[in-house]
């Protein structure tokens, strides 16, 4: 568990990088060139810089595929000598001494002691150069995400030395996405450029990207007293284009917010409506059911440490059946006695909710557990520069749209659904009909139960998985329930997307507290108005 | 067919309808055509569901009118709409000729006389059957009012003359959730009769009584009438031939047909409808 | 004349009346003139305690009046106590004057802290007393009588309204929460040091914080007990049972409900203005669901429908509170939520009317053998 956390902890390329790389160590130890290391040992045996450098133009050169690697050891300074042969070796601390390993080979030469080798030194030419040399050989690499990698890489560097072999690699290349890639690196590097119309029309080129570098290059540009009027103006115009374009993205991915935001809702709330279709049952509980499915989300992961990755295909069929069979018993113990009178029932059912709280707290503990997010579902795609989604709000905004198809389905192609909405028209037609209205409310009880517990497997990957949890949401699905409408799904659906949605567009103008006293006032006027929701259900079966 | 028959579409109605007399000021309708409840046009729909369908329907002062049909014709949305419950999308509903009973909500409307009972008897369970009758028969209704007011010695006449009509004064003193079905039908009326309405529309009265009980309150309706106004809505039909001296019959949510009962029953399309089985 | 009115059909009410003017007469004895070894001393800790208890049990009456009489489940009359406990908390922040940690001779300590020029226009006038006590009543029974309007105008009832009441205090907690609203965010108002020129952490302050509790939950109870036996109260229980007769009838149901939730609501406003300075603070939590939801519980227990039964579960129920949550703090949770499910299932009338059963039954043994 504490490697996948850490390994979501530092993300970002270069752990990927080094995995690649370690795995390539180990699949080519055949291929220890004797070319290689001699230059390894031209390299370790040079007095000076202009040598040292020279060298690392050859290992560059050289086509091994551990090159690159090797280069990026002796950048980051984990290149040494050793002091009885002077062989190169990778060093890495370990203990009081070194780990020392072969550069070519990845072969492991065990352990020295901090007096036993001497680091290869560098100064800062030669650090340049060897950044340049590196990027140089990412540029040439096979994959192409590592190809535009190293091209944004370069841009950022701001090396204008690169703009020629930008140029000549653009020349071979034949992706045109690289090429683009390429195109805007080079305008990039431009922007630095002497003559004022190769700058401006930098500026020009590079006006739609969203990077924060090329936004901080724009505005020092803009705002450079000492350049010309024109490349100023045609920088501000161009960090114009981009902040309405960012504010563009802002807006989109605030809209992305608030549906993950309300598919949340929106799964916390469908099992209410559900429950809340028997005889108008308040189920105060519901919030403590989906507690329970985050806290078999938890166990779930306890128990398989190992499997992670599957621990939420696992979780979801678990905690259906488990908040599912609380349900059934909170209905056949409680709920069943006390139909026709709702006020009781809602007092009831909060009282099973606050043993629920505390029979957690007594089981785990008060305290907060983390679930793991698996792998698959952390990072985020994006969209274009400057948009991303995160996978795991995709992912639960997929998911709930799924759990809501798969209950209108439940409903409408299932005998239970279908007796399900007999009883709930017509109780005492139903019953003639020799449907066991009885059997019907529990498992109808039971199905928007399973729902909560489901709901709170997708929480567990949002936020913290604690006694309370159930809590945080309960007020707010209530309100979706009703403002969409008791009873009616497809009102559940809009009004907690809806809701989603505009409690995120508030956030950024009013601060989040406000922005849900906001939605709570305004919902709470909008039920004096319409008490039936935003779709009532009409006719005489709501009357009843 | 007879020509006491009247069809669906009165043509009497759309005449008087383009022109009402509408005065606004609230108070005692104004009987002056001779009609005190006057509805025209009327449609209810839920979910396109048409309840009533262009009902029109006129009631005379001093009148005991039954209206019959089968289920979902429409009687208790009919009574829905005079009393306030429901707002038809369209037509005009007038008290007497003055009040737009539209306008209205449900305890403005029973002020002004019109009282209802409904099918299921509903009475205060909780309350004594005497403190059913205080509550029905309080002269004002305001909040402060009801703070300090104690039951003056008219209110108590009144009240008696209640028990008596509807024979509970013995039970006076019991709570009303005790009392027996036909009972709290009565103590339902009673509680009308105390309000000192000018329409009574009285939904199914008799639906679960003895047939002793059946006998006394046909016997309590047609009394009833002359000094009031009576609608009731009845599925018993030996019941209402035996009060009845106009029926309408609603069908789908209009009037099928309306005149005396002879009339109605030898009517070849109410037969089919309703009397044919 | 008015006083057979209110207590000739009400033993219980007695009863309660007489043993809570015995206790408001001897707990004052024994805390200020028994010595504090005699076993007979009560402790200030303990006076302070039970003055509690009592705005609790005038809070408790408040909602049956209107959930009990009217029918009508608020799960929100925390927030009118907390709303009332804000207005006399302000006051009392107003009388600490310059005394407060940055001697700020206005501005309570957590503006100054919060870097405020001026006193919002909101705290002025607190420094009056009659002014803080108005406040207390109308402050919550505005809210009440805006947001009852609004609600029972439109027909919301029932679970419905249960919810959204819910939501209101949910709502409030939020915003007094915010440092931004002026009432010290999460810390609320506390550091209090006296009203009325008292010290508040005087026994004899606290004696007599405790006997104007037990003065008010008097007064309120024949309030109540005036209201449910007039025909005012008559109209609330027939919209309980039966709301759609009583319109017929030609009561304005709407005006009945606004009116008794205000007036609980200012009964309530005044439980929380008793309240803050026995226990010296009054902060956000007090507006939190659970609360509100809690004190549902005490009326439940107690009997709704029988006001001197709310008082009682109220002070039942926080009797068992304070024990239980001492010796056992994990259980008190499990407690609570057993006893709303019992209460509910098994005893829909609370245990007033529990009492009368097993007497009934016993009645029946006894004339059996």
């Amino acid at each position: 568990m504490t490697f996948f956390r850490s390994r979501r902890r530092k993300g970002g390329r270069a752990r990927l990088v080094t995995g690649f790389l370690a795995f390539l160590a180990f699949a080519h130890a055949a291929l220890a060139s004797p070319e290689f290391a001699e230059t390894l040992e031209r390299l370790g045996a040079a007095k000076s810089y202009e040598d040292r450098l020279l060298a690392a133009r050859r290992l560059a050169e050289s086509g091994h595929p551990n090159a690159l690697a090797v280069l990026g050891d002796l950048l980051e300074g984990r290149l040494y000598t050793t002091r009885t042969d002077g062989r190169v070796v990778v060093a890495e601390t370990a203990g009081e001494g070194y780990a020392i390993r072969d550069p070519a080979t990845g072969e492991d030469l065990g352990r020295v002691g901090r007096r036993d080798v001497t680091r290869i030194g560098l100064n800062n030419q030669l650090r340049s150069s060897l950044r340049m040399l590196i990027a140089k050989l990412r540029l040439e690499d096979d994959n192409k995400s590592r190809r535009l990698a190293a091209i944004e890489e370069i841009g950022r560097s701001g090396d204008a030395e690169m703009i020629d072999v930008l140029a000549e690699l653009a020349g071979r290349e034949h992706d045109d996405k690289i090429k683009k890639a390429i195109e805007t690196a080079i305008a990039v590097l431009r922007l630095d450029a002497e003559d004022a119309e190769t700058r401006i029309a930098a500026i020009e080129a590079v006006s739609g990207n969203m990077s924060a570098h090329v936004r901080a290059k724009l505005t020092r540009l803009a705002g450079d007293d000492s350049l010309d009027a024109e490349t100023r103006e045609a920088a501000a115009r161009a960090l114009e284009r981009i902040e309405a374009k960012a504010e563009r993205y802002e807006l989109l991915s605030t809209m992305f917010f608030g549906l993950s935001l309300g598919s949340v809702l929106v799964l916390a709330a469908i099992g209410l409506s559900v429950t809340f279709g028997i005889k108008g049952v308040i189920n105060m509980a519901h919030g403590e059911l989906i507690m329970l499915g985050a806290y078999t989300t938890y166990v779930v992961q306890q128990a398989f440490p190992s499997a992670i990755d599957y621990s939420l295909p696992i979780a979801i069929p678990a905690a259906f059946v488990v908040s599912g069979l609380v349900g059934i018993a909170i209905e056949r113990g409680i709920v069943r006695f006390l139909y026709g009178r709702p006020l009781e029932t809602l007092l009831a059912t909060f009282g099973v909710s606050l043993i629920l709280q505390q029979t957690v707290r007594t089981v785990f503990s008060p305290l907060n557990r983390s679930v793991t997010t698996p792998s698959w579902m952390s990072g985020s795609i994006e969209i274009v520069p400057g948009f991303a989604l995160t996978l795991n709000r995709l992912y639960i905004l997929a998911f709930s749209l799924v759990v809501f198809a798969l209950l209108l389905l439940v409903l409408r192609y299932t005998r239970l659904g279908l007796e399900m909405r007999a009883v709930t028209q017509n109780r005492a037609m139903a019953k003639a009909m020799g449907i066991r209205s009885d059997r019907v409310d529990m498992l109808a009880f039971g199905l928007g139960a399973g729902i909560a517990g489901v709901a709170g497997v997708a929480l567990s990957q949002l936020t913290n998985v604690g006694p309370n949890l159930g809590q945080a949401y309960i007020v707010d699905s209530f309100m979706v329930v009703v403002f969409g409408g008791v009873g009616n799904l497809w009102g559940t659906l809009v009004s907690g997307l809806g809701l989603g949605v505009v409690s995120k567009l508030l956030e950024p103008e009013v601060g989040a507290v406000l922005a849900k006293i906001l939605v709570l006032v305004f919902l709470i006027l909008f039920i004096q108005k319409r008490p039936s929701g935003l779709f009532p259900q009409k006719g005489r079966a709501a009357e009843g | 067919m007879r020509e006491t028959t009247v069809t669906a579409e009165p043509a009497i109605g759309t005449e008087t309808a383009s022109t009402p007399i509408f005065d606004p000021v609230l108070g005692t309708p104004d009987i002056g055509q001779g009609w005190i409840l006057y509805l025209d046009g009327i449609t209810v729909s839920f979910d396109g569901f048409k309840a009533l369908d262009g009902l029109s329907l006129y009631v005379d002062a001093g009148e005991l009118r039954c209206v019959i049909g089968p289920n979902g014709a429409g009687k208790t949305t009919m009574m829905d709409v005079i009393t306030g419950k429901t707002r038809p999308d369209s037509g005009v509903a007038y008290f007497g000729r003055r009040i737009d009973l539209l306008k209205l909500d449900e305890p403005e409307i029973a002020s002004l006389g019109i009282g209802r009972k409904f099918q299921k008897p509903t009475v205060f369970s909780g309350h004594t059957v005497l403190e059913n009758l205080e509550l029905a028969g309080a002269p004002r209704k305001g909040v402060w009012h009801a703070l300090r007011a104690r039951m003056s010695g008219e209110e108590r006449d009144r009240i008696d003359e209640a028990l008596a009509i509807v024979g509970l004064a013995q039970h006076a003193h019991r709570p009303a959730g005790q009392l027996s079905h036909g009972q709290k039908q009565w103590l339902e009326i009673a509680m009308l009769l105390v309000q000192r309405p000018q329409l009574l529309l009285i939904d199914e009265p008799v639906a679960g009584m003895t047939r002793q009980e059946t006998e006394m309150t046909a016997e309590l309706l047609t009394s009833l009438a002359g000094k009031h106004s009576v609608v009731v809505v009845e599925h018993d039909m030996d019941f209402v031939r035996s009060i009845a001296r106009k029926v309408t019959v609603l069908h789908e949510g209009r009037v099928l047909a309306e005149g005396r009962m002879e009339d109605i029953q030898n009517d070849p399309r109410v037969v089919e409808v309703y009397l044919g089985e | 004349m008015l006083f057979r009115r209110l207590l000739t059909d009400d033993r219980g009410g007695r009863l309660f009346l007489a043993a809570l003017g015995v206790v408001t007469v001897i707990v004052p004895i024994a805390n200020l003139v028994m010595p504090p070894d005699s076993p007979l001393h009560v402790s200030t800790f303990t006076v302070a305690l039970l003055g509690k208890f009592l705005c609790y049990a005038l809070l408790a009456i408040a909602l049956d009046l209107v959930w009990g009489y009217a029918g009508i489940l608020s799960l929100g009359h925390g927030a009118f106590f907390a709303l009332g406990g804000y207005a006399m908390g302000m006051h009392l922040m107003r009388q600490i004057g310059s005394r407060g940690v940055y001697g700020h001779p206005e501005l309570p300590d957590f503006m100054v802290f919060l870097n405020w020029e001026k006193l919002p226009w909101y705290w002025h006038g607190f420094d009056m007393f009659w002014f803080a006590m108005l406040m207390v009543v109308l402050v919550p029974g505005a809210l009440a009588f805006v947001f009852g309007w609004l609600a029972f105008r439109s027909r919301v009832k029932g679970v419905y309204f249960s919810i959204i009441t819910q939501a209101m205090t949910y709502a409030l907690m939020l915003a007094f929460f915010r440092n931004e609203m002026g009432f010290g965010g999460n810390n609320g108002l506390t550091d209090f040091k006296d009203l009325l020129g008292a010290s508040l952490q005087a026994p004899s302050t606290r004696v007599a914080l405790f006997v104007v509790s037990a003065i008010a939950l008097a007064g309120g109870y024949l309030v109540c007990r005036y209201i449910v036996t007039s025909r005012l109260g008559r109209v609330l229980t027939a919209i309980r049972d039966s709301e759609d007769r009583v319109r017929f009838v030609g009561f304005k149901v709407e005006h009945y409900k606004v009116w008794v939730f205000t007036v609980s609501a200012m009964l309530a406003g005044l439980a929380g203005a008793l309240y803050v300075p026995q226990v010296g603070i009054i902060n956000p939590t007090e507006f939190q669901p659970l609360n509100s939801i809690e004190l549902v519980v005490w009326v439940a227990v107690g009997g709704r429908g029988t006001l001197y039964g709310a008082a009682l579960g109220a002070l039942a129920v926080n009797y068992a509170k304070s024990v239980l949550t001492v010796e056992f703090p994990d259980a008190w949770l499990f407690a609570l939520g057993a006893l709303f499910v019992i209460v509910t299932l098994l005893l829909p009338s609370g245990v007033s009317d529990a009492a009368a059963a097993i007497k009934r039954l016993l009645a029946r043994r006894l004339r059996h053998a």
